[in-house]
């Protein structure tokens, strides 16, 4: 048995395709093709789980998306499971796994239902009223419960193992929603010739058609009608119709994101197949034809298990085949509860009474309902129900008054009317509009390029749901045409199909129609954050007057199915407490995603090694052979240090620090940002946007460059080489290559566009080696050809092309060591095999390698800064003792006028200085404050804070670089700097700790 | 260089890989030099003539000399050269023409992307329209792919040229190779 609640013969399921699944451990039978939510109700299960606040039993509601109650955790019986799955939602696989949450210790028996008998302890608002005092009650108490007491199901802890996707698609015409309208809409465009993609949450098309049986469509049923004209849409070339795929948000320019729901349907997705996939759409045109959700009634005991929406039952019966009760009752506002009355009873349920909230009836309604023996009770309500996990029973009444009578049902269909789907609208930025006379928000003018059509329009009739969407569907054909030829074409009128309708969704109620009606218990009208009918007239009596303020104090509609059964019913009891009309009291708006979508799916392929590019240089192999440690610098590897065998990182720091200094190293440097600048104006550009002088720099020769912010701050430093009169290689901080560059073009274009100068950028091009130390020119001198490298022809601070290893290369004299120094600059693809030939002879003369870590112990030892360690963001020239590299004949720069601001000039700036641990022996903290007197109470007054601090084996002691407060007048005081343990002393010293004389370097 | 040494031989950074499912093939291009060309509308003639190439000036347009040398228009004065033979930069090196050009052959690798799903594994990153009405075969953009900048030129309805930075070559391949298993066309 796939159910005892199947009947024979009922439904559009294949009896024969079983599928077998478990809910709560009990082992249960579906077919293939129902919904977790049909195959429980086939299984005579309507108990799904707790609620979130009360933890009161609660059931299926509803046959779609809409669904506040049924959220159940879902597995495939693994490690990884999903929380809050909507169970009509998700269909049932073979070895699904279901479980019921927000119970313990079982659903049917939970401890923390004692909630519910409590709930006057809990009424709205509770939170801001209860939680206030005592303070310290909040850490040690309110907030660890209310923590554990947040949010129904439980996250999962492992990581996700299933892959998701993602894809950019531009289209003409984007239509959402495939029932009656959206179809015809897409047929229309489609014939058009324009691009269409049609969209739909089902995992078939037809909407409304899943239950309305008894339309007919070209003397077709109607959802057989959907089928086939989907199949004929996906046939063609220019149309793409996505199923089981929800658009969720509606952004600017017609940008529509999807998630289509590839695998979760499937026993065993193939091991490649994503579990979703993203469509960000960018179509020219949008057609929403999303429908309309029906609202239950509003009555007390009406979020018993056993109570749906009629149309829900109409689904269940006419598609699954899945009857909800044996014996029901009908509560409704509306005629289409009577259209699923007929069809339960014509399936041989048993329809006790239908009890209309309405004084008068249509007649043939009424004629229908007695050819069926059923009775209609109008001008009535239902003022109760009984039954704990599930509906028992149902008490009714005359509105006017009068006794009250009894039925015994074991199920409860109720319809208040039908709320258009007007939140893509919403989302788009378009301002609903109250319609009085249907008493509905329908869409008003489009924002964007799209229109609405259809039941979410509030077009009911057939006929003209049919026109509607068929005129739609060709005009945003003839508009997006007209967008990218430029001109339109006609096309042959297509005619509307032969329709017959009779379901009729006339009739609304808002809110709970009468206060009497709530006299009887709990009338819940937000049944996922169980806010009930009387939580709003609280909010209300409590002051609140804007809907968005009872919003926000109630929580109705903040739940994760955002209202969509539950915000009209709301807004409408705050309406009628505050005597004002609907419109005035408001509608909130709604906002991205329409339903819960996964992490997974908004990250799709951005994780793992595809979270953010890892960059290698050209030789990153040989460093991986050389045993190098890597540090993430930006996106970058760099070598850190080479640690050989038996040395922990600071011996190896130590010993490539002494080695460099007495032998020589070869560095990675790769890395480092590289911009060409090009072009008659060149030296005029970079006398703009650098704080020194570049005119007369000769070809040949380098400079120390400092580029400055419009505020006169450090914004990055570099060495640039003039490689001709029109062409300089700028090179700049590794991280700072990209905004850099940025910011040089923005200046450009802005500020300077009358230049005759380009930028590219070729940190990619060269592969960069750094050969440094003593024996740094015999190291390279065999392999250079064309280049005078002798001290004499090619001092420091100096470039000149030629051939390295025979390959075309630009050969620079700097350091950034201290010693003497080259870089040589190959051709990226060279890089790998130049360094090996390096390598090869500098491990001969006793070099070696060394990473990062050296070089900044061996740069802070000369007192070179590292913009973004050393400067922060708010640090000079002038601070930075730097002055020397602002030219002072200049009339323009970026941040001259900055450097003249007053605080720029005052006395007592922040000036880097050198420190000396007084004890000889401990490196500071770097970030570590400094202060003058350490016996100060606290707070402190704080002068600086150490910028630099490491181990310097050259200096045979620890080193540190700080800013401080007057800090060059201060050399040779000592000041201090307190850390939790001790206060350290420090003597104020120069920045340079090694070779003051700087003879090394032109060695 | 000291007489008798072999000069350094040239490395690749994913000249090895090779990537290729039903639909698709993924393969790497061979070296190529590649000039970064910037100049103003009123030197494209001359630079055009000095490298035997007519330079487009239509947004997202390529052109392709006598020679195989191609052209591709990637802003209003900015042109990237291809050239598998000669080096571009000797021919504009002779020219008088205002411009600036920069040698990127080192800079940006290039990989072939073919098939039938050549288009749908492109768009799991790329947000241009592709379809081949706004995006013809000698269309190409400066775009992106995932998280990087990439230059793509459609060689054929099925075929494209994807050209990126060669620090990136590795996240690209990884990309494509990860969004092609999930790409349908």
């Amino acid at each position: 048995m796939s159910g005892a609640m199947r009947i024979a013969g009922k439904g559009r399921l294949v009896p024969a395709r079983r599928v077998g699944f478990t809910f709560d451990g009990q082992a249960m039978q579906a077919l293939c093709g129902d919904t977790l939510a049909s195959a429980l109700l086939a299984n005579g299960v309507h108990l799904t789980g707790r609620s979130f606040k009360y933890h009161r039993p609660r059931g299926i509601l509803s046959a779609g998306p809409e669904e506040p109650n049924a959220l159940l955790d879902v597995s495939r019986g693994g490690n990884t499971h999903t929380p809050n799955v909507r169970a009509p939602v998700q269909e049932v696989f073979d070895g699904l796994v279901a479980r019921s949450q927000n119970r313990w210790p079982s659903l049917t028996f939970d401890l923390g239902a004692i909630n519910n008998f409590l709930s006057p302890l809990f009424p709205a608002g509770f939170y801001y009223k209860t939680f206030m005092w005592p303070k310290a009650a909040w850490t040690r108490f309110y907030e660890p419960v209310i923590r554990a007491a947040a949010g129904l199901g439980v996250a999962p802890k492992e990581p996700d193992p299933d892959r998701y996707a993602n894809r950019y698609i531009h289209c003409d015409v984007l239509v959402i929603g495939a029932g009656l309208a959206g179809l015809l809409a897409a047929q229309a465009a489609a014939e058009a010739g324009a691009d269409v993609i049609l969209c739909d949450e089902q995992p078939a098309v037809g909407g409304a058609l899943w239950h309305e049986i008894d339309t007919r469509i070209d003397g077709e049923e109607g959802f057989e009608w959907a089928q086939a004209t989907a199949q004929a849409l996906s046939g063609r070339d220019n149309v793409r119709v996505l199923t089981r795929t929800t658009a969720f948000s509606y952004q600017a320019q017609n940008m529509v994101a999807l998630v289509e729901r590839v695998s979760e349907h499937v026993a065993a997705p193939a091991r490649d197949q994503p579990r979703e996939r993203l469509w960000q759409v960018r179509a020219k045109q949008v057609i929403v034809a999303t429908g309309a959700i029906e609202r239950p009634m509003v009555f007390s005991g009406n979020d018993r298990p056993g109570v749906l929406l009629a149309s829900a039952a109409r689904t269940y019966l006419n598609h699954f085949g899945v009857a909800v009760g044996a014996n029901v009752g009908v509560y409704t506002a509306n005629d289409s509860a009577y259209a699923a009355a007929f069809d339960l009873a014509d399936a041989g349920i048993n329809i006790l009474a239908i009890i209309d909230f309405r004084d008068e009836v249509n007649e043939g309604l009424r004629e229908l309902a007695a050819q069926r023996g059923i009775d209609v009770l109008c001008g009535h309500c239902v003022t109760g129900t009984a039954g704990s996990l599930r509906i028992s029973g149902m008490r009714a009444r005359p509105r006017s008054g009068g006794p009250e009578r009894k039925w015994k049902i074991d199920a409860l269909i109720t319809s208040s009317g039908w709320t258009p789907s007007v939140h893509l609208y919403s989302q788009s930025r378009g301002k609903v509009v109250w319609d009085a006379a249907t008493q509905r928000f329908l869409p008003g003018p489009p924002v964007q390029d799209m229109v609405t059509i259809g039941a979410c329009n509030g077009t009911d009739e057939a006929a003209a749901l049919a026109d509607e969407a068929m005129a739609a569907g060709k005009a945003a054909a003839r508009l997006a045409r007209a967008a990218h030829d430029g001109a339109s074409s006609d096309t042959p009128s297509q005619s509307r199909p032969d329709l017959t309708v009779q379901t009729s969704r006339a009739g609304a109620l808002l809110g709970a129609g009468s206060r009497e009606v709530l006299k009887g218990g709990k009338a819940f009208v937000d049944f996922q954050n169980d806010v009930t009918a009387k939580d709003i007239e609280l909010a209300v009596r409590e002051g609140m007057r804007s809907i968005e303020h009872i919003k926000r104090f109630t929580t109705t509609g903040m739940a994760t199915d955002q209202g969509k059964t539950s915000n009209l019913h709301g807004l409408a009891i705050a309406a009628e407490m505050l005597d004002r009309p609907i419109p005035e009291v408001g509608l909130t708006t709604f906002r991205h995603p329409y339903t819960p979508v996964s992490f997974g799916a908004l990250v799709n392929h951005g994780r793992g090694p595809l979270f953010d590019p890892t960059r290698r240089t050209a030789m990153h192999l040989a460093h991986e052979q050389q045993g190098a440690e890597f540090e993430d610098v930006g996106q970058w590897k760099r070598p850190w240090y080479y640690p050989q065998a038996g040395e922990d990182m600071a011996a190896a720091v130590n010993r490539e620090c002494r080695t460099v200094r007495e032998v020589a190293g070869l560095f990675d440097a790769s890395t480092l940002g590289k911009i060409e600048v090009v072009g008659p104006d060149a030296a005029k550009f970079l006398d703009l946007v650098y704080t020194n002088g570049w005119d007369k720099l000769s070809p040949g020769r380098c400079k120390y460059g400092i580029m400055l912010r419009e505020d006169g701050f450090i914004f990055d430093d570099g060495v640039v080489g003039r490689i001709a009169n029109d062409r300089f290689h700028v090179t700049t901080t590794t991280g700072g290559a990209p905004r850099v560059l940025h910011h040089m073009e923005d200046y450009l274009q802005t500020e300077y566009p009358d230049l005759r100068v380009w930028l590219t950028s070729t940190t990619d091009q060269w592969a960069v080696i750094a050969v440094q130390g003593p024996k740094a020119r015999d190291i390279i001198a065999p392999f250079v050809e064309g280049i005078d490298i002798s001290a004499e022809a090619m001092p420091h601070m100096s470039v000149r092309e030629g051939q390295v290893c025979g390959v075309a290369a630009r050969l620079f004299r700097v350091s950034f060591t201290g010693e003497t120094g080259f870089e040589v600059n190959v051709p990226a693809d060279y890089g790998k095999s130049v360094w090996d030939m390096l390598w090869t002879r500098a491990r001969a003369l006793g070099a070696c390698c060394y990473g990062t870590e050296t070089m900044h112990v061996l740069r802070a030892e000369k007192g070179y800064i590292i913009v973004g360690q050393d400067t922060d963001g708010t640090v000079t020239p002038g601070d930075a003792g730097l002055g020397w590299a602002v030219a002072k004949k200049k009339t323009d720069f970026v941040g001259i006028r900055g450097l003249k601001r007053p605080d720029l000039v005052a006395d007592g700036r922040k000036q880097l200085v050198g420190l000396h641990s007084r004890d000889g022996r401990t490196v500071l903290e770097e970030g570590a404050q400094i202060v003058a007197d350490p016996h100060q109470s606290v707070p402190m007054t704080m002068i600086g804070h150490v910028t630099s601090a490491y181990w310097s084996e050259n200096c045979g002691g620890p080193i540190a670089l700080a800013l401080v407060e007057n800090g060059r007048q201060r050399i040779g005081e000592t000041l201090y700097v307190p850390m939790a343990e001790e206060v350290l002393a420090v003597e104020v010293t120069e920045t340079v700790f090694f070779d003051r004389a700087g003879e090394r370097i032109n060695g | 260089m000291v007489d008798g040494m072999t000069p350094a031989p040239r490395d690749g950074v994913i000249n090895e890989h090779r990537f290729a499912i039903p639909g698709l093939d993924i393969t790497p291009l061979p070296p190529a030099f590649r000039v970064s060309l910037r100049a103003g509308p009123d030197d494209v003639g001359a630079l055009s003539q000095a490298l035997d190439v007519g330079l487009p000036v239509a947004p997202k347009s390529s052109a392709i000399g006598k020679s195989g040398r191609q052209a591709l228009w990637l802003g209003p004065d900015e042109w990237l050269i291809i050239d598998a033979e000669a080096d571009p930069m000797i021919d504009l090196e002779k020219a008088k023409a205002v411009h600036s050009a920069v040698d990127i052959s080192h800079r940006n690798v290039a990989l072939a992307i073919s098939g039938r799903r050549a288009r749908a594994t492109l768009e799991a990153g790329c947000p241009q329209d592709l379809a081949e009405r706004a995006f013809p075969v000698a269309a190409c953009s400066r775009t992106v792919l995932g998280k990087i900048e990439v230059v793509l030129l459609r060689e054929g309805p099925e075929r494209f040229r994807l050209e990126c930075w060669r620090s990136f070559a590795d996240y690209a391949w990884t990309f494509l190779s990860e969004a092609a298993l999930a790409a349908r066309p």
